[in-house]
């Protein structure tokens, strides 16, 4: 029998030749990624654990990103980025990104790619439950808790259960009014929220390898909004190029054997796709933007590791060229990277920067931002009854902010189509 | 492990995320200073909206005023309870509240990893959906030698899943105490 992608790698970090879906394994993690939110109770566990003998199982192999709660007063949220700098100065940490300096870069999905921290075929655990998103690497990676992290942190070691795998296949090429989060609405509406509890999601098919790494990397990051433990693509030239560019040259690339069992297979054409929503208040209440055009919106989000990407801006770039915006409109680019490429990358000519400021747009700097709500204080955090469509990736009550306000997720050309009309509005209308 | 768990229920619906369990806002706070980790306790639950809050009736707050101790300490849920974010701080607050065991239909992976892995409480999973046979403030009584749940007020017995896989870090109190008794740390 053969065997899928996650299963393969699941089975070389096991040493294991092969692995069975629903058995529980050790896995050597290859990395360990953690935040600001996180990180400091992480620690906090490692050295309550591990007392005196509390060592780190390999330096090299731990990568810190403050990213969550940055620009703001609070002091609680301060002092957790304070912890994470004395950790890394005690312990020297490299791979430390702190806030206020050249280094810092923003959210951490985006610059563990960036980074060079992606290398198909390992094992990556983060703190995070959207670190899935490394996933559109073609390697293993997946979010825990506190205690599994600060576990890691002192033995390298995991215990997983080998997940089932879903199959996503996407025939066709996408039209230009259509984006990857069109396409992991559409999957989320049809599995639900649970509906990959305990699985992988494989995403498969010519729509998602004539993707660039950005728009892959949105089918990964909400591969968690299903429930799943990861999402997958299979590494191809357009991976390995990217990753020979931050300096990786050494990986291993796994595919699924032809006759690998799955769980289940959906597949999807895309040209007979149309842009969708998820309506408040779950990521898995789909439906298409034209059904619930013209609902009257008081804000509007281009951010987060799902939709704040340099690949979300140039679609939002698209619609914004020449517009202005007719609610409040916030862009928060993901990474610094992400930002200093808004001023390089133009559309007609005119920075990226440059449309947005012009169509009225607040430009944020990079960071979780309102994504989670976040304090008080937080850019873009939505207040009292506000209706906000967005490019993030969580709708759930009070996800945003404020508790009363209804948060619709969207593609970045359809949130850009509704900020310019102030109603939500089909990117087809300005294509 | 307790093998008996007595309680008043607190019912809640399905698909609980980590958010409305702990909103984001409150994870600044230190989970190791004791003090200051009792608001984690008594901001438990405050994201559910509060006519979802104490089913089938709605409108119970989970912890009154300044409390950070709730009247209630087993949470019954429906499916996916837990989904959403990885933060730990999630069981952790429930703990904090006082809440000895959750029954769910089902839930979020990493909801459950942590509260199985931290050692924080007991998840278990119902066979039927239970959110839809007890009423918030029922007296429970959770057997776990032989999983059953016992509403004593209503005098029903349900059986409950068992732990399969798990139950030797359940019994060992968490990740690290299981690892300690195997000789891995
Ligand atoms: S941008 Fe949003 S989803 Fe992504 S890591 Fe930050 S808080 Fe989480």
């Amino acid at each position: 029998m053969g065997m899928t992608i996650t299963e393969k790698i699941l089975a070389k970090s096991s040493g294991n030749k092969i692995v069975t879906p629903g058995e529980s394994v050790w896995l050597n993690v290859d990395t360990l990624m953690t935040h600001d939110v996180c990180g400091p109770p992480t620690i906090g566990i490692w050295k309550h654990e591990f007392g005196e003998k509390a060592k780190i199982w390999d330096k090299d192999k731990l990568v810190i990103f403050p990213d969550h709660y940055i620009f703001t007063a609070n002091k609680h949220a301060n002092r957790n980025v304070e912890i994470l700098r004395q950790f890394a100065k005690d312990y020297q940490i490299d791979n430390y990104y702190d806030v206020g300096t050249e280094r810092y870069k923003g959210v951490c999905h985006v610059a563990l790619a960036e980074e060079g921290y992606n290398v198909p075929g390992t094992v990556l655990i983060g703190t995070d439950s959207h670190t899935c998103t490394s996933g559109a690497f073609g390697m293993f990676s997946t979010g825990v808790g506190n205690t599994d992290a600060a576990f890691i942190l002192g033995t390298g070691k995991i215990w997983e259960k080998i997940p089932e795998t879903i199959k996503f296949t996407f025939n066709g090429q996408l039209p230009e009014y259509l984006t990857a989060k069109d396409m992991i609405l559409a999957i989320l509406g049809d599995i639900t929220t649970d509906g990959g509890t305990y699985r992988a999601l494989e995403f498969d098919g010519e729509g998602v390898f004539s993707l660039g790494m950005n728009e892959r990397m949105t089918l990964t990051n909400m591969a968690i909004e299903g429930g799943a433990m990861n999402g997958i693509i299979a590494a191809d030239h357009v991976t390995e190029e990217y990753v020979k560019s931050k300096g990786v040259y050494e990986y291993e690339i796994f595919n699924s054997d032809s006759d690998a069992k799955y769980h289940s297979k959906y597949s999807y054409n895309l040209n007979s796709m149309e842009p969708l929503v998820a309506k408040p208040h779950s990521p898995d209440n789909k439906d298409t933007v034209r059904n619930v055009e013209g609902t009257k919106l008081t804000k509007a989000y281009i951010g987060s590791c799902t939709g704040g990407k340099i690949s979300d801006f140039k679609f939002a770039s698209k619609i914004l060229f020449g517009n202005k915006v007719k609610v409040p409109t916030f862009v928060v680019p993901a990474s610094t990277q992400t930002a200093k490429d808004l001023e390089v990358e133009t559309y007609n000519g005119v920075s990226l920067k440059e449309i947005f400021e012009k169509a009225g747009c607040v430009i944020a700097q990079s960071s979780c931002a309102a994504c989670l709500g976040g304090p008080d204080d937080t850019i873009g955090r939505s207040v009292d009854m506000d209706v906000v469509i967005s490019t993030t990736n969580r709708n759930f009550p009070g996800r945003m902010g404020s508790k009363k306000s209804e948060v619709y997720l969207a593609s970045p050309l359809t949130v850009a189509a509704s900020a310019v009309t102030g109603v939500i509005t089909d990117p087809r209308d300005f294509l | 492990m307790e093998k008996i768990i007595k309680g008043k229920a607190f019912v809640l619906g399905d698909n609980i995320d980590t958010d409305q369990i702990i909103p984001a806002e409150h994870l600044v706070y230190s989970l190791t200073d004791e003090e200051e980790a009792k608001k984690y306790g008594h901001f438990a639950l405050s994201g559910v909206p509060i006519s979802k809050a104490g089913l089938p009736k709605g409108g119970t707050p989970f912890i009154e005023g300044d409390n950070f101790l709730s009247e209630f300490n087993i949470v019954i849920g429906g499916s996916n309870f837990g989904c959403g974010s990885s933060r730990e701080h999630a069981p952790f607050a429930l703990e904090k509240a006082g809440v000895k065991a959750i029954v769910a239909q089902s839930y979020a992976r990493i909801f459950y990893r942590n509260s199985v892995d931290g050692g924080f409480l007991v998840p278990t999973e119902s066979e039927v959906e239970l959110n839809k046979e007890i009423s918030t403030g029922d007296e429970i009584e959770i057997d776990l030698e032989n999983y059953k749940l016992t509403n004593k007020t209503t005098n029903s017995s349900y059986s409950l899943k068992q732990l399969g896989s798990v139950l030797p870090i359940v019994e060992a109190g968490g990740i690290f105490e299981y690892a300690r008794k195997n000789n891995m740390i």
